[in-house]
């Protein structure tokens, strides 16, 4: 941390060599089965619940970070994505309903099924991308979103699979557990800050900061959007698999438009562009709405209201474009993504 | 032919609504390049002011005219009040700050209108409810009455035309002849050079958002008449003028009177003539599907300046 402050430009975390790092994550990885053990037999229903949740919400906010805050692409359907990893991962594990070790094998699968299902869904936002900027590519990615629920909506049945239509999808295998949650939750992590904070991913930064320059240096715009968007909707779609099979219970409308506006708070609240601050707007405006309870039918009153006057106090966010260990500010002032740039 | 017709008029009479809200997001999106996502619920605000008034008025014995005209004047300065408040306390403190920012205040002050008026008995409460039947519509015209189909006109049909044609006039008139009007055209262009050529841009900012506001409490009484009250109402109906906004060319204000049309159509169309039985419930899919097709074809909408992108 002191030889940060002598630095006065890039600044990176403290200089752990990388092995020790992969060291690090491998070990969390390992330590968490253990641990997921323990919180089955030992915690509360409700707050395992709770922390449950919290993973995907950290899943859910740092893949739509990767979009919005890293790459500049004002996304505003990610529980599009989520929808459709959802139903991939509950429809085809209703169908075949499988027992132990193999129920286990399967959601495996079909996470990650669900996951590629929607990140061939990304590549088709990706492509309006190519067009649309800043707002005008908000309100296609809305409506792509309000289109899923939709369809889904209207879908009873494809071929002998249940889909379920309004009434949603039911009795879906409750597997997911505080394991498979973080597990997500910690690959996710690392996959995008790899992407971002390596000189593969410079790229990305360019192409929020400024895409004409960006391209102008040789960078392929194209593929750097179409790939954030592809890599956050493949985790956008694993969380949707996971929150299915954590409550059981699936419908259209869990997943409109204001859960996708509930994900876009959790990156502008943390700060565009911080992962960290993701994960701490992932915990907070997650267990938020559970400290409330205190205040009963008024809680959803005031967390709109913590929500306004956060914004106003702090309209950077809460740590801006800085990750939580680092102590200045990385690329000057937070001008957040290139949708500002009105001429 | 018949049902064709009466789809016709339905879809100009919901799309002449969807027009009214529309030109709220468009005009504040040519001044501030700001997507208020609060509008929605203002319409939902004026919707209410409508409810709690008709109780009163329909045992007053006041006639049915006068007591709509009272209702819409009444839903009118609420709104218009409510759009000033908020553009003042939340927007204007961060206008300076990336347009992200207000947007989520826009999706917090939403958020905080529809949970205000769920949770609070006095100001409505969370079940939908209906205006008292004198202020519902009726059918005042009615073609082919003999046939089994005949084409009925509402009431409220031709209190939505009579509004959007005079509001779309009127608003011509202020814009292009007026001095407000031609500041308000100086900041859509340019906000600072505006501030430099002595134009009190707050003014014109705060004035856009009571206009954008009051024809919302317009459009909600008018809902209000043809539904129900619903603290929720806003939320799809948002979207809907929204994507008619964007649909005619966000920041355009004969756009917003094309696109609210186009959209009201379309959709209506789709449900009752062309998408009929089981598959109508796609219409709202398809509504979704033709916008982002004519934003591929035409970013900036059918009306929308294309942008120049200056490096």
């Amino acid at each position: 941390m002191e030889s940060d402050r002598a630095k006065p430009t890039m600044v990176h975390a403290a200089r752990i060599p990388s092995w020790l790092v992969n060291l690090g994550i491998l070990l969390i990885l390992v330590a968490l089965w253990p641990l997921s053990r323990a919180f089955d037999k030992y915690m509360d229903g409700y707050y395992l619940d709770l922390l449950i949740r919290i993973g995907i919400a950290i899943t859910l906010a740092v893949s739509l970070n990767l979009i919005n805050g890293i790459t500049g692409q004002f996304s505003l359907g990610h529980a599009g994505f989520m929808a459709l990893g959802a139903y991939t991962c509950g429809v085809l594990l209703k169908h075949y309903s499988p027992q132990g070790i193999e129920l286990r094998l399967l959601f495996l699968f079909f996470v990650i099924l669900g996951g590629l299902v929607a990140a061939a869904a990304g590549v088709l936002i990706g492509i309006p991308t190519l067009r649309l900027r800043g707002d005008y590519l908000a309100i296609a990615t809305l409506g792509f979103g309000q289109i899923i629920t939709v369809v889904l909506n209207q879908i009873e049945n494809v071929g002998s699979f249940e889909v379920g239509g309004s009434a949603g999808l039911h009795n879906i295998p409750m597997v997911s557990d505080f394991f498979w949650s973080y597990f997500w939750a910690l690959i996710c992590v690392v996959t995008v800050a790899r992407l971002a904070y390596s000189a593969k991913g410079k790229p990305f930064f360019a192409v929020r900061e400024d895409e004409i320059a960006a391209a102008a240096m040789g960078v392929d715009t194209t593929f750097y959007k179409i790939a954030a968007f592809v890599v956050g909707a493949f985790f956008a779609g694993a969380a949707g698999g996971l929150s299915a099979t954590l409550s059981g219970d699936i419908s259209p409308e869990s997943f409109n438009f204001i859960r996708s506006i509930e994900i876009v708070m959790m990156v502008v609240l943390g700060g565009s562009g911080s992962l960290t601050g993701s994960i701490l707007a992932a915990i907070v405006l997650t267990a938020l709405p559970e400290l409330l309870r205190i205040a009963e039918g008024w809680r959803m009153v005031v967390y709109a209201l913590v929500l306004i006057i956060t914004m106003l106090v702090r309209p950077e966010g809460l740590l801006g474009n800085r990750e939580l260990w680092w102590t200045r500010r990385r690329l000057g002032p937070s001008t957040g993504p290139s949708t500002n740039a009105v001429a | 032919m018949h049902a064709f017709l009466q789809q016709l008029i339905n879809g100009l009479s919901i799309g002449a609504v969807y027009a009214l809200i529309a030109l709220g997001y468009t005009m504040v999106y040519g001044v501030l390049r700001l997507i208020n996502f609060a509008h929605g619920d203002v319409y939902m605000v004026g919707a209410v002011i409508a409810y709690h008034l008709s109780q009163g008025l329909a045992n007053s014995g006041a006639p049915v005219a006068l007591s709509m005209c009272v209702m819409f004047l009444a839903a009118m300065a609420g709104c218009a009040a409510l759009g000033f408040a908020i553009e003042y306390f939340c927007y204007r403190p961060l206008r300076t700050r990336p347009r992200l920012v207000s947007l989520i205040t826009a999706i917090g002050v939403s958020l905080l209108l529809e949970n205000l008026f769920q949770q609070s008995r006095f100001l409505f409460g969370p079940t939908p409810r209906s205006l008292p039947q004198a202020f519902q519509s009726r059918t005042v015209i009615e073609f082919f009455a003999n046939s089994s189909t005949p084409i009925t006109i509402t009431n409220l049909d031709l209190v939505s035309w009579s509004l959007c044609l005079a509001v779309m006039v009127g608003l011509r008139w202020f814009v292009l002849r007026t001095r407000m009007g031609l500041a308000l055209r100086a900041v859509s262009y340019r906000v600072d050079t505006a501030a430099l050529m002595g134009i009190n841009t707050n003014r014109v900012i705060s004035m856009t958002f009571v206009l954008g506001s009051s024809l919302a409490g317009v459009a909600g009484v008018v809902d209000a008449m043809r539904y129900q009250v619903d603290p929720l109402m806003g939320l799809q109906q948002g979207i809907n003028a929204f994507v008619a906004a964007v649909l005619g060319g966000i920041g355009s204000i004969p756009g917003a009177l094309l696109g609210g049309l186009l959209m009201g159509l379309v959709q209506t169309l789709l449900k009752g003539w062309i998408l009929q039985g089981a598959y109508s419930g796609y219409a709202d899919a398809a509504a979704f599907l033709v916008l982002i097709l004519v934003l591929l074809a035409r970013p900036t909408g059918l009306l929308g300046k294309p942008a120049i992108e200056k490096v």
